[in-house]
């Protein structure tokens, strides 16, 4: 039997398959029942050392829908760490507040730090261009919704893969499922070699190209990624590979791709994506930002225990 | 009788079939520098294991398992023979262990381990060759990337 009490969730590599699928049969379930009160008494710390609109905001929402209650922050400037404290002292005197943490930090391996620092409950709500392993479940509950399931299917990754943290954590999560992956950008923004080695352990099919038309008439999925600017130390890099995938109507149109293909993205978007594609049958990513609500209920639910 | 191309030593440790290039580096970890006893290296050696190798007697020591550890990461083929007059009483071939605190440093510069008072640790994924995770950023990293503290 599945049980997730008092499990942290910091990276997609600590999940099983079986949890994946548990996790997301429970999204489901959420989703369809709506509003309860089974985190009633439950107090979720929001602790945003970076600033996140949606990821707070989908915790936030996900537990006052279950009856539970928020503290928190969204910005350093109002933290203990201005004044030299470290992380490990910050959330262990935070754990004393609170029933369970949900943490984003500029560092990587942040949230893994402070779950090894607690007896109480982590979910990382990304940590750097590390994991973010809460937008994964919910690109996995999209997939699963709009392709009747996660087994075999090809998938194209589009953008920033070197900075890209909801691709790589994805690409992980879908090696569970026999995915074929298509790594599609610059050669400045490729996958790091780390990620393309644990694929290779786990026996994944992939490809690296750098233009989409090479290889959209195979796709199944296209997970598309802004190039996120705040991971570039240098400006110049930034403005050399801004801009260098725009997905349109029109390019859809012209492009060689199956009928059902759907493109998602963990949003905001810049330019890579006009507002041409939004009515476009292609086009699922409000339907992924609107699954943040059951699924992050469900992470809650399910590591408090009040789901078993 | 085997002509030694280094001298033996009466008591102590021979570390031997370690890769030249990581000859220095190894020596480096025994902090040799910093001893008053006799130390002989043998540097691009023939080997027929290696093709080139290094060797390192140290007249009165013995390795700690630290040392040893870090010997593992940065020569992994090295064997270690304790002498006791002037007869090899022990043998063995450095292991890398299954996991790695506090010797080592996460290449990523934005790892929180590089940036809060917490010990580094490390996941041992491959041996040969040698890949390693941060416990905390979950980056890999090879030989190249080994950076001792």
């Amino acid at each position: 039997m599945i049980s997730l009490k008092n499990k942290d969730i910091i990276s997609i590599l600590d999940v099983t398959k079986e949890e994946i699928l548990y996790i997301l049969d429970i999204s489901k379930r959420m989703e369809e029942e709506g509003s309860s009160d089974i985190l009633k008494g439950k107090v979720l710390a929001n602790l945003f050392f970076e600033p996140s609109t949606r990821t707070r905001l989908s915790f936030e929402t996900a537990m006052k829908r279950l009856g539970g209650q928020v503290v928190g922050f969204d910005e350093l400037g109002t933290t203990s760490t201005v004044k030299g404290e470290s992380l490990r002292d910050s959330v262990k005197i935070i754990e004393g507040y609170c029933d369970i943490i949900v943490l984003r930090h500029f560092l990587e391996g942040a949230s893994r730090l402070t779950a090894d620092s607690v007896s109480i409950p982590v979910i990382n709500g990304g940590d750097g261009a590390s994991q973010h392993p809460t937008q994964t479940f919910v690109d996995l509950y999209t997939v699963k919704k709009v392709k009747g399931g996660l087994e075999n299917l090809s998938i194209g990754f589009l953008g920033d893969l070197k900075y890209g943290r909801t691709s790589h954590s994805l690409a992980y999560a879908m090696s569970n499922f026999g995915a074929e992956m298509y790594f599609i950008s610059p050669p400045s923004l490729r996958i790091p070699k780390d990620y393309l080695e644990e694929l290779e352990s786990r026996n994944v099919t992939y490809h690296e190209v750098e233009s989409l038309d090479e290889v959209s008439s195979k796709l199944d999925i296209l997970y598309c990624t802004r190039i996120q600017k705040e991971r570039f130390s240098d400006p110049v890099e930034y403005e050399k590979v801004r801009g260098v995938y725009k997905l349109s109507k029109f390019v859809m149109d012209e492009l060689d791709v199956k009928d059902d293909l759907k493109i998602l993205h963990p949003l905001p978007r810049v330019d890579e994506m006009d507002e041409s594609l939004d009515d476009t049958s292609y086009a699922v990513y409000f339907q992924q930002a609107h699954s943040g609500i059951p699924v992050r209920e469900t992470l809650l639910a399910t590591v408090l225990g009040a789901i078993q | 009788m085997k002509k030694y191309e280094v001298s033996a030593i009466k008591e102590g440790t021979v570390i031997d079939q370690i890769a030249s290039r990581s000859t220095f580096k190894v020596a480096n970890i025994l902090n040799i520098q910093g001893i008053d006893q006799v130390v002989l290296i043998g540097y691009n050696l023939s080997s027929k294991k290696l093709g080139s190798k290094g060797i390192i007697k140290i007249e009165g020591k013995l390795l700690t398992q630290e040392e040893v550890n870090k010997i593992s990461l940065i020569a992994p083929d090295a064997t270690v023979n304790i002498i006791k007059d002037s007869e090899v009483v022990e043998k063995f071939k450095v292991a890398i262990p299954d996991s790695i605190e506090e010797f080592l440093k996460c290449f990523n510069p934005n790892c929180v381990s590089n940036h809060q008072n917490v010990q580094s640790r490390f996941h041992v994924i491959n041996k040969n060759p040698i890949r390693i995770r941060c416990h905390y950023c979950e980056r890999h990293m090879g030989e190249d990337d080994i950076e001792l503290v």
